[in-house]
């Protein structure tokens, strides 16, 4: 089996895959609630990183410390190198529940980011229109959130977060409102999209299988306060097809191994 | 459905005047004319120019006072909603307006403005403001977090969070609010008119009463009743057209 894997939580990556973002030390309190404490976590460039861990172990609260979004309550983020203290042109966030403007049209909604960086309406628009044909949503442009599938709006989240063309893109479980076959589909899709673009991407699941199936390196939280348990990198079937890598038996080990490793904490 | 929706408007404006017709016609009351005859009077004050004359006149303070409670409301009322601290000291000053009895104030201030057009104004206002307020700053509050976080994430600055998410997200409850601060501000300007001073159409209705002329009386009335409908009509129409993808309620999970 050739996957390399460590309890370390920071583990040297090879020269040409260095971080595109690194968190150091990040404690996260609300109130009382402790949610994330002292977790540091390296994400090398143009690869894709999955948080997996239990419901509520702080894996929204990671990815919106790593947009700006929230203040750590000590540690810090750095993005290419650059110290975060707050958004920044250089991510772009895909959300949990698609945070939609409701009285916008789908053109509106993928073009807002566009929108808030001043790029006129025309260009705008024709950005937007490509991403929505990109996501699958060709001939919706005009429709309007509510008339909208819940699949739809959140392909309506990924269309507006690639369109302002960021160097990292922060996914926090894109995929949880589509069906199983749609899902498989957006898995290809995301798969190609890592390759063809050299985008960081930092993506939450709840699915093993999925983090197993799409991630260069998957980081295992443990639950609150959330720590760093095990960096797995799935190495073997990268390169293999869309259809063979769910054949690929270090694909199902590596999905084994995780479920041995978290289920002590379900049960 | 637009049809369907207009079919049973009119339906329920017929059994309405239907129901006052025989009631006039029974009668409830000797003072209660039948629908015929209060729609008579009000063709004939329409028709001898009686009717323009007061409304001329008693549209000045509802139109100065709903335009100051709109613009006014609005605007404290998003800072209420905005900043906590205007929040403390602002929201009760409405709260207690709007739970004041205002036929209790209105000797105050004539005492402070006299009978002119001020005190009829401050009367529409204070009946209007509260609840437009009150309306705009809880609308603001509740703005859904995630949408403001959406926008910070993709660079909006504070005035765009503030115009193209938090004014958009608030405006049905904005509206709702206008739509009842225009109805009180209409009854505001009535009242002004039966306790200040007899002007325009409160003194069709005062005049009309005294000499039991109760077609009149309640043609006035009825006028003012319409004109009311008429404009909340017109303030959803603005509503509708300038926040399309509104109407049909948010888009929950
Ligand atoms: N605004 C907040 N105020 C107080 N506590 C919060 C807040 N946001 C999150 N928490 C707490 O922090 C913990 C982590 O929340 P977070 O949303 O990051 O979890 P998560 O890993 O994304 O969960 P899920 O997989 O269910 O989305 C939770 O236990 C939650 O109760
Ligand atoms: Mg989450």
């Amino acid at each position: 089996m050739d996957m390399s894997q460590t309890d370390a939580p920071i583990e040297p990556v090879d020269a040409a895959h260095e971080s595109a973002v690194s968190t150091r030390n990040i404690s996260k309190n609300y109130g009382e609630v402790e949610a994330l404490r002292d977790l540091s976590l390296e994400f090398p460039r143009g690869q894709l990183t999955s948080l997996l861990g239990p419901s509520g172990c702080g894996k929204t609260t990671l990815l919106k410390i790593i947009a700006g979004l929230l203040e750590p309550t000590s540690g810090e983020v750095e993005v290419n190198g650059k110290t975060v203290t707050g958004p920044g042109p250089d991510r772009a966030f895909v959300f949990q529940d698609f945070a939609l403007l409701p009285w916008a049209s789908v053109i509106r909604n993928v073009a807002f980011g566009l929108e808030m960086r001043g790029v006129p309406k025309a260009e705008r628009e024709d950005r937007a229109a490509h991403y929505i044909k990109e996501v699958g949503l060709g001939g919706f442009e005009n429709a309007y959130p509510h008339e909208l599938s819940g699949g739809m709006r959140q392909r309506v989240g990924l269309a507006r977060a690639l369109s302002v063309d960021s160097q990292v893109l922060l996914m926090d479980e894109p995929f949880s409102a589509v069906d199983e076959q749609t899902r498989r589909k957006f898995q290809e899709d995301l798969l190609n999209l890592v390759r063809n673009e050299n985008k960081t991407f930092i993506f939450v699941t709840h699915s093993i299988e999925e983090a197993v199936y799409v991630s260069d390196q998957i980081a295992i939280l443990l639950p609150r306060p959330s720590r760093v348990s095990e960096i797995i990198r799935p190495t073997g079937f990268r390169h293999k097809d869309a259809d063979n890598i769910r054949r690929d038996p270090e694909y199902l080990d590596i999905v084994d191994q995780i479920w041995a490793s978290l289920r002590t904490y379900v049960e | 459905m637009v049809s369907r929706s207009l079919l049973l408007k009119i339906l329920s404006a017929l059994i309405l005047f239907g129901a006052w017709e025989i009631a006039g016609r029974i009668p409830v009351s000797l003072a209660f004319p039948t629908f015929l005859e209060s729609m008579s009077a009000l063709f004939r004050m329409m028709g001898d120019g009686t009717l323009w004359v007061a409304y001329a006149e008693t549209l000045q303070p509802l139109v100065v006072g709903v335009a100051i409670s709109a613009f006014l409301g609005i605007g404290i009322g998003l800072w209420v909603g905005l900043s906590k601290t205007f929040d403390w000291l602002f929201s009760p000053i409405f709260i207690v307006m709007q739970a004041a009895p205002l036929a209790a104030l209105i000797p105050l201030l004539v005492l402070a403005y006299g009978i002119g057009l001020t005190s009829k104004v401050l009367v529409v206002c204070i009946m209007a403001m509260p609840v437009i307020v009150l309306n705009t700053s809880s609308a603001v509050r509740n703005t859904p977090n995630s949408m403001k976080e959406m926008a910070r994430s993709y660079l909006a600055s504070d005035l765009d969070v503030i115009l193209k998410v938090i004014i958009p997200a608030a405006s049905p409850v904005i509206f709702a609010g206008l739509r009842l601060g225009v109805s009180a501000g209409f009854i505001g300007a009535i009242l002004a008119e039966l306790k200040i001073t007899p002007t325009g159409v409160g003194d069709i209705i005062t005049f009309s009463r005294s000499i039991a002329d109760y077609p009149s009386m309640y043609a006035a009335i009825f006028s003012i009743i319409l004109l009311a409908v008429l404009f909340l009509n017109l303030l959803e129409a603005i509503e509708s057209t300038l926040f399309k993808g509104n109407q049909r309620g948010y888009v929950s999970d």
